[in-house]
């Protein structure tokens, strides 16, 4: 391969290239596309471009939990105006995993997660946990010839752990008499992410089946046999809706909003359930006490309710922040600190529960509500408490 | 069928599977074209573009914080990318004619064609970890700038190669300085080049996502702080594009549109006006073609 | 005297010196940064690495629940849907390079060579877009029903068709090493003399023979080089393949089944990785770089300096 072949390879007929300068136009664009993002960038900056809100604007960031999302961006849009547009609260989500791992590098000021902290966890860091609202996992599924579907644990189990892999496999039959249930697999959709509707939902088929919770146990993630993963609620509903023949979790505004069919359940005292708000509520009225906002919050949970109307995969779902809100990390100043804490006073109150029913959460209990009130009294910024 | 029509027949066939091979690699582009501007199209109007996300799918969400993101991360990082690649790639052609020279040629190559997922934790465990700053439009710009550099230094480099030797020599023979002749001769007769690998590498850039998702995390908000979390196109589509909401499924396909106008913009351009530049300089080569016909 | 770029030995002056030293000294600070960064990287794996050892190449599982970590099935991923890239790509590849190289008449091959490589410029999450709505309705029902009817026998394509699974992630990546392998091999068919064409000719060879016996067999190494880059690019993507592949963290022989590849992985649970967990993906990272760089190098040595042939702009990973 002579030097000239290679030289000329892609221009075989120009051996010679002529000294032409040339570029002049397309240097102009350069650096009119570089000047203009410094431009706007600095405008910015100064404050002189933008959509009306005023210069003390406070920005509080949060991720996590997709499981209440719906809810929590409805009230960062109605708080935003509320406020008149000075607090900006971003969200977003990624899944109670992320979240909790963001807010512990603090990266972000707030956290959601389904899933609440483990003993340990609770221990090693100072967070406290404000159960927002309360919502249900159901089992989505694409069967449009099915116009109801009956299941209980011990089969859904068996659905999940690929035991059954069939929709006329006769476990399903039996709960269904009176359905012709398609021959077609089931493709079973999980969360690919960490998420706390994995945990909760885990967490109900290890209490229903033993098999479930030895070989695989309640967990964020789950070693879920052959299943199709699909990132946060809105990915397992967008991937059910388009998927036909398959099965999966996700919270109930996912499913009333994007008009996916779910299952009724057959609950702790033997009914078969429709998930709801009003089931939710129901399960949760069987709520003991719950710890401190900055106690160990591990063992709260609702699954398997008794009550005759209760949904049986109901789980409250946690804000978790500091406790001490100033630290040198996240360099929290006192006006986002008060934002926040008032953010929150809002949400868990009338002003933000009572937009839970129009995006299918359950309203939490006034018992709840005044154990958040004291957790939200308890949080401090450089010491002195905020409220 | 006699031998000779055999081979005669086997040559159209091949011929015929040559052809077969082109347009499928042409009709995905084509329908990809198609089916962005099909869906997307009908998401853009005013508003759309001047609204910003917000994550809910209800009407009267925008892009518009996320066309300004995308801007701030290209052009910040064109601030750290564009200088540095070409330093790189003057350093590279004019003195790199050494084991260091050939070191960074060669992992400028390497670079260029890397997994950008890997810059991205490159990224991260620098500015999000090591220092601190967390996620950020500076995280972002960061590491676009880390993709953005070995492309500029290999076409800064490539461009600067192309340039006749004769000009440098008859600079430096007239007494020019060394760094002179470099910059006012060698780079500016690569002008044409240079600029064309700079706005190609911008190109590219404005379409990662990989890195963004580790450092610039998202924003439904107008921002421009370089310390706080950012929106950008690509990242609005991989938010939405499995959404099962209609509205910001739309988005996605919005942004999608936008994005790819601005970056087949890009493209098309650059090559246009490359195409148009051969064809000059063709109407001058038959003249010297020739004489230096006459060198070895 | 003959034609010499001047070294350094020529500059001379302060000024010289200065401009030589500041450009040199930019050339290596991105070097020495980029080397850090991955010494920084491997650091972070330190952790992984020292509780699963080599075992972690070998480990099948990925539980966060045990906090057990093991590289094979992303590895296996990665592989199976590379192979896939490779098998479908590299002929139609080949193909296209022939037609621009050999067949095509003069005036169309500037305009289609560069409409060739707008399909590098198209960003990988678009690609990934358009896979879900337009790519995977026609593999589920048209395409991927072929397979299971031929070869459903084996375990290969046993299954139903879902669409998002390694088979669909093979075949947007080869869409996506098109442009590359297409571009360099046409370069290295190029730089095949007209000698060799024209003495295949002139024995009475047809086009296709020639094509054959002259070129495809001259400019083998070329090929050869163009197939390894194509398999860096399809080793590294992650976008579209995060978006088709299914997200399973398992190994399932069956194309038709979900599956992971070490960059759609380290995608999907970055943010949410902690502890340990952080640190077997951060070596998942370290593996998946070694990979890209042994493959990148490989085509580099192969192609040398066809290299500039590369649509270095293919948009973004």
């Amino acid at each position: 391969m002579r030097e000239q072949d290679i030289q000329s390879s892609s221009e075989p007929d120009d051996e010679i290239v002529m000294p032409h300068r040339g570029g002049g136009k397309a240097f102009v664009v350069l650096a009119l596309v570089v000047a203009a993002t410094v431009v706007i960038a600095a405008a910015f900056a100064a404050g002189l471009l933008s959509t009306g809100a005023s210069k003390e604007s406070v920005t509080i960031t949060g991720a996590g939990a997709t499981f209440p999302m719906p809810l929590i961006l409805k009230w960062a849009d109605e708080y935003h105006n509320e406020t008149n547009g000075k607090v900006k609260v971003n969200y977003g989500g990624g899944g109670s995993g992320a979240g909790i791992t963001q807010i512990k590098d603090k990266h972000v000021e707030f956290a959601g997660t389904d899933a609440p902290l483990s003993a340990s966890e609770s221990a090693a860091y100072s967070l406290v946990h404000i159960p927002e609202t309360l919502g249900a996992v159901v089992v989505a599924y694409n069967e449009p010839g099915l116009s109801s579907l009956k299941l209980d644990g011990p089969t859904l189990s068996r659905i999940f752990m690929k035991n059954i892999t069939v929709w006329d496999d006769p476990a399903i039959g039996a709960l269904n008499p009176g359905s012709t249930l398609p021959t077609d697999q089931i493709t079973t959709v999980v969360r690919s992410d960490s998420s706390g509707t994995t945990f909760v939902f885990s967490g109900y088929l290890a209490v229903v089946s033993q098999d479930f919770d030895s070989l695989y146990g309640q967990g964020k993630s789950v070693n879920w046999p052959n299943a199709i993963g699909a990132s946060g609620n809105p990915g397992v509903t967008q991937t059910v809706k388009t998927t036909p023949h398959s099965i999966g979790y996700i919270e109930l505004a996912y499913a009333i909003q994007n008009q996916v069919q779910s299952a009724h359940l057959k609950n702790h005292d033997g009914n078969f359930v429709t998930p709801s708000p009003d089931t939710t509520s129901a399960a949760a009225a069987s709520l003991g006490t719950l710890p401190s906002g900055d106690g160990d919050w591990s063992q709260v949970n609702i699954l398997d309710a008794s009550g005759a109307d209760s949904y049986p995969i109901a789980s409250f779902t946690y804000i978790l922040i500091y406790k001490e809100l100033y630290n040198n990390q996240t360099k929290m100043n006192r006006t986002a600190a008060e934002a926040l804490v008032d953010f929150l006073w809002w949400a868990v109150h009338s002003d933000g529960q009572s937009h839970a029913d129009e995006m299918y959460y359950a309203p939490l209990p006034a018992s709840v509500v005044s154990g958040n009130e004291d957790t939200l009294n308890s949080i401090t910024y450089n010491g002195e408490p905020l409220r | 069928m006699n031998r000779h029509a055999y081979r005669r027949l086997k040559d159209k066939v091949a011929s015929g599977l040559a052809l077969a091979c082109v347009v499928a690699g042409l009709v995905p582009l084509a329908y990809i074209l198609a089916e962005v501007v099909r869906v997307g199209a009908p998401a853009i109007d005013w508003e759309f573009l001047t609204s910003r996300t917000k994550g809910t799918g209800e009407p009267g969400e925008g892009i518009g914080n996320a066309i300004l993101g995308s801007l701030l991360l290209v052009g910040y990082a064109s601030l750290i990318g564009l200088p540095v690649g070409l330093l790189t790639g003057v350093y590279v052609s004019e003195y790199g004619n050494n084991r260091f020279g050939t070191t960074v040629r060669f992992f400028n190559d390497v670079l260029a064609n890397f997994p950008s997922i890997v810059i991205g934790l490159l990224a991260y465990a620098l500015v999000v970890d090591l220092l601190n700053v967390g996620f950020s439009l500076i995280a972002g710009s960061f590491a676009l700038a880390i993709i953005m550099i070995p492309i500029v230094a290999n076409t800064t480099e490539e461009a600067l190669r192309l340039v006749p030797n004769s000009l440098r020599e008859g600079a430096l023979a007239l007494g020019v300085p060394r760094w002179k002749t470099v910059l006012k001769v060698m780079l500016a007769n690569a002008r044409a080049g240079v600029v064309t690998g700079s706005l190609l590498s911008i190109a590219r850039i404005a379409g990662e996502t990989a890195p963004l998702l580790l450092t610039a995390f998202y924003s439904n908000y107008w921002s421009a702080s370089p310390t706080e979390p950012i929106a950008s196109l690509p990242l609005t589509i991989f938010r939405n594009y499995n959404s099962p909401s209609d509205v910001l499924l739309q988005q996605a396909w919005g942004a999608a549109l936008v994005l790819i106008l601005m970056v087949l913009t890009l493209n098309m351009g650059v090559r246009l006006f490359m195409m148009k530049r051969k064809r000059k300089t063709k109407a001058v080569k038959k003249t010297w073609k020739t004489r230096l016909s006459l060198r070895a | 005297m003959a034609a010499r770029r001047p070294n350094s030995l020529f500059s001379m002056g302060r000024k010289d010196k200065l401009f030589e030293l500041s450009v040199m000294s930019v050339a290596g600070l991105t070097l020495a940064l980029v080397w850090l960064l991955v010494a920084k990287m491997i650091l972070d794996a330190q952790q992984s690495i020292s509780e699963f050892g080599i075992g972690f190449v070998t480990g099948g599982a990925w539980d966060p629940n045990r906090d057990v970590y093991g590289a094979l099935p992303f590895i296996f991923g990665t592989l199976v849907t590379s192979t896939i890239a490779l098998l479908i790509g590299v002929p139609v590849s080949i193909g296209i390079a022939v037609y621009l190289s050999e067949l095509a008449p003069p005036w169309i091959r500037e305009p289609l060579s560069f409409v060739v490589e707008l399909l590098a410029a198209v960003p990988s999450v678009i690609y990934g877009l358009w896979a879900m709505y337009a790519l995977r309705p026609v593999m589920v029902d048209s395409i991927e029903p072929v397979f299971v009817a031929l070869f459903g026998w084996t375990p290969l394509f046993d299954g139903q068709p879902v669409g998002l699974d390694k088979f669909v992630a093979g075949v947007i990546l080869a869409i996506m090493i098109i442009p590359t392998v297409a571009s360099v091999s046409k370069e290295a068919m190029r730089a095949v003399p007209d000698s060799q064409r024209e003495a295949a000719l002139s024995l009475g060879a047809t086009r296709s023979e020639t094509t054959r016996m002259a070129v495809l067999s001259y400019a083998r190494s070329g090929i050869f080089g163009a197939s390894i880059l194509g398999l860096g690019r399809a080793v590294g993507e992650t976008m579209a393949v995060t978006m088709t592949v299914g997200n399973a963290n398992l190994i399932s022989w069956s194309l038709l089944d979900p599956g992971q590849t070490m960059a759609s992985l380290i995608a999907n649970n970055w943010g949410e990785a902690q502890g340990l967990q952080l640190s077997a993906l951060i070596e998942i990272g370290v593996v998946l770089f070694i990979v890209a760089l042994i493959v990148n190098v490989l085509a580099r040595l192969v192609i040398g300096r066809f290299m500039k042939a590369v649509p270095t702009t293919g948009g973004g990973i």
